[in-house]
């Protein structure tokens, strides 16, 4: 193996097959524009080419594939939200996952562990009972447990969190909940567009949108899209998606929309390797504190997004403070365990911790955004239904109570109560 | 950004303060429409750049406005809402 590795380090040649083609200068004109290489873009561009058979297409990213909030977050997907809308939707991301490494051939490591959410106060349980009702009146796997059935699933936990925080007194398990391998998930996607002909473009940023038509006379936005300016010249497309997450408030600025995003930093950090003993993924609201076992050992844990806005991914020693405090109140045995890495990522945050998704009132000009600390999960769906919004120009079925519009009309999808700390 | 000067109380840990959002300006009620409404209520700016902003002294009960960059996360200044800087 080392000399193995010697000798590709000495070789001109890249001895492994590459993922994708290296295109270096966009044509003059794509069918379809992606602004943003994350996996919501990539995925979105492999179902256009797959399933809508749209295949001129391009992906432009600023940065390199899978470096926003793709290569950063902690990787769980789950559906057990809180309202019918936000359920049923997530619920066809988790089926999506759980055949994504066949479909993709590439292996995801997807791995399905059971979900908690401890609930360390009687109103707790009831926001835990009410999301248990609604899942299971869609047919997802959710269901209220009871601290013996905890114990037995979780023999480290410490229950009574050493008598520094209030009692657990029961928790949503959800037993679909999983974590995956999330650059592979980029990779993945952007293969599979590849190979259908989609050009991806790294180290290339949209500085502008051009618009035909603009604001109308009584102020409104409007117009059709014709293209987009990047550093790498001008590129004409009547349909451009902009899926850059907590980049958006830049790219809007370029169409003239108004939303409700404001941009947080959420952090997240793992410890050295461990012998495997933590199967579940165990998410405590009440503590802001989350945690898996990777595959490699390490304990993946984060907890909620930095208190005030801030566009940045730089990462603070509040945070390792108190997020090692609390897993500690859990479980005691981590107090001699090391962190080794931490790390900071954008989160684009709505009001009712929905997403932004589907048509605007600028014609060809589609978004996919409010991503904020739950968009990885909704990577296969979001690309998927994205796809057909673009291809037939108008919102698919799952994300119609999604789009912009909502705010408008004061209807919102409140999912707070089901992602503010799990994510 | 550790350190937060609260203009009646000085300067103190970030942790005694909580943030507010940006400072905005509230349409008159009765003679503004729903869309406007809802663009107060909702929308934000969103975008990276200097900001006035709320913040909150926790332990005195101070609200006061902060100009703050929101990339760099450095405090310009800060002043009470009239403008005031009482330290
Ligand atoms: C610490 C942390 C933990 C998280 N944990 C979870 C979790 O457990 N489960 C979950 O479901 N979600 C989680 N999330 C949220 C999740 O990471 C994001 O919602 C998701 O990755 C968004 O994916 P995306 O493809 O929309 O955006 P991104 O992956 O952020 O991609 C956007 C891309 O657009 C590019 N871009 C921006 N501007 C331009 C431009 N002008 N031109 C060209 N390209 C541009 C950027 O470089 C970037 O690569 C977490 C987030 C963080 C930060």
């Amino acid at each position: 193996m080392p000399f193995g590795l010697i000798k590709f380090g000495l070789s001109k040649k890249y001895s492994e097959p590459r993922m994708f083609r290296k295109v270096e200068q966009p044509r003059d004109a794509y069918d379809v524009v992606i602004i943003g290489g994350g996996g919501h873009g990539l995925a979105a561009a492999y179902y256009l080419a797959n399933e809508c058979g749209i295949t001129n297409v391009a992906v432009i990213e600023k940065g390199y594939l899978g470096g926003g909030g793709t290569g950063r977050n902690t990787a769980i997907v789950r559906s057990n939200y809180l309202t019918e809308d936000g359920a049923r939707f997530y619920q066809k991301s988790v089926e999506l996952f759980q055949d994504l490494s066949r479909t993709l051939d590439f292996n995801m490591f997807y791995s399905q562990r059971g979900h908690f959410t401890m609930a360390h106060s009687p109103a707790s349980l009831r926001t835990q009972r009410w999301r248990a009702e609604v899942n299971k009146h869609l047919g997802i796997d959710s269901e209220v447990v009871g601290r013996d059935f905890i114990k037995k699933m979780v023999p480290e936990i410490d229950l009574d969190c050493g008598g520094h925080q209030p009692p657990i007194h029961g928790a949503l398990f959800h037993p679909p909940g999983a974590i995956a391998r999330h650059d592979a998930v980029a990779w993945a996607y952007a293969r599979g567009a590849d190979r259908k002909g989609v050009d991806i473009f790294q180290q290339t940023a949209v500085t502008d949108i051009e618009i035909e038509g603009g604001v109308n006379m009584s102020g409104n936005v409007g117009g059709r899209v014709v293209g987009v300016h990047t550093d790498k010249g001008f590129i004409k497309a009547g349909k451009v998606l902009s899926a850059v997450a907590g980049w958006t408030p830049q790219i809007q600025r370029m169409v003239g929309l108004r939303t409700p995003l404001t941009i947080h930093p959420l952090q997240a950090m793992v410890t050295e390797p461990l012998k495997p003993w933590l199967n579940t993924i165990v998410v405590s609201a009440s503590l802001h504190t989350y945690v898996s076992q990777s595959s490699r050992g390490e304990l993946v844990t984060g907890g909620s997004l930095d208190p005030y806005e801030l566009t940045s991914t730089r990462s603070t020693l509040e945070f390792a403070e108190g997020l090692s405090g609390h897993l500690m109140d859990l479980f005691p045995f981590l107090g001699d365990i090391k962190v080794m890495r931490q790390w900071a990522g954008l989160c684009d945050m709505t009001p009712d911790f929905s997403p932004i998704m589907g048509v605007t009132p600028i014609k060809g000009f589609y978004i996919d955004a409010g991503w904020g600390t739950w968009g990885f999960k909704a990577t296969p769906v979001s690309g998927y239904a994205m796809a057909h919004t673009i291809a037939n120009d108008a919102d698919h079925e799952l994300i119609k109570a999604f789009n912009l519009s909502r705010f408008g009309k004061f209807r919102l999808v409140g999912e707070k109560g089901a992602a503010s700390v799990g994510h | 950004m550790k350190l937060l000067k609260c203009p009646v109380n000085g300067v103190r840990a970030i942790q005694e303060f909580s943030f507010g959002g940006a400072v905005r300006e509230m349409p008159e009620g009765s003679g503004c429409s729903d869309e406007q409404w809802a663009d107060y209520v909702f929308n934000r700016a969103g975008e990276p750049g200097v900001q006035r902003e709320w913040w909150y002294h926790m332990a005195s009960g101070t609200w006061f406005i902060a100009e703050r960059e929101t990339v760099s996360d450095q405090v310009i200044r800060t002043y009470l809402w009239n403008g005031d800087d009482a330290s």
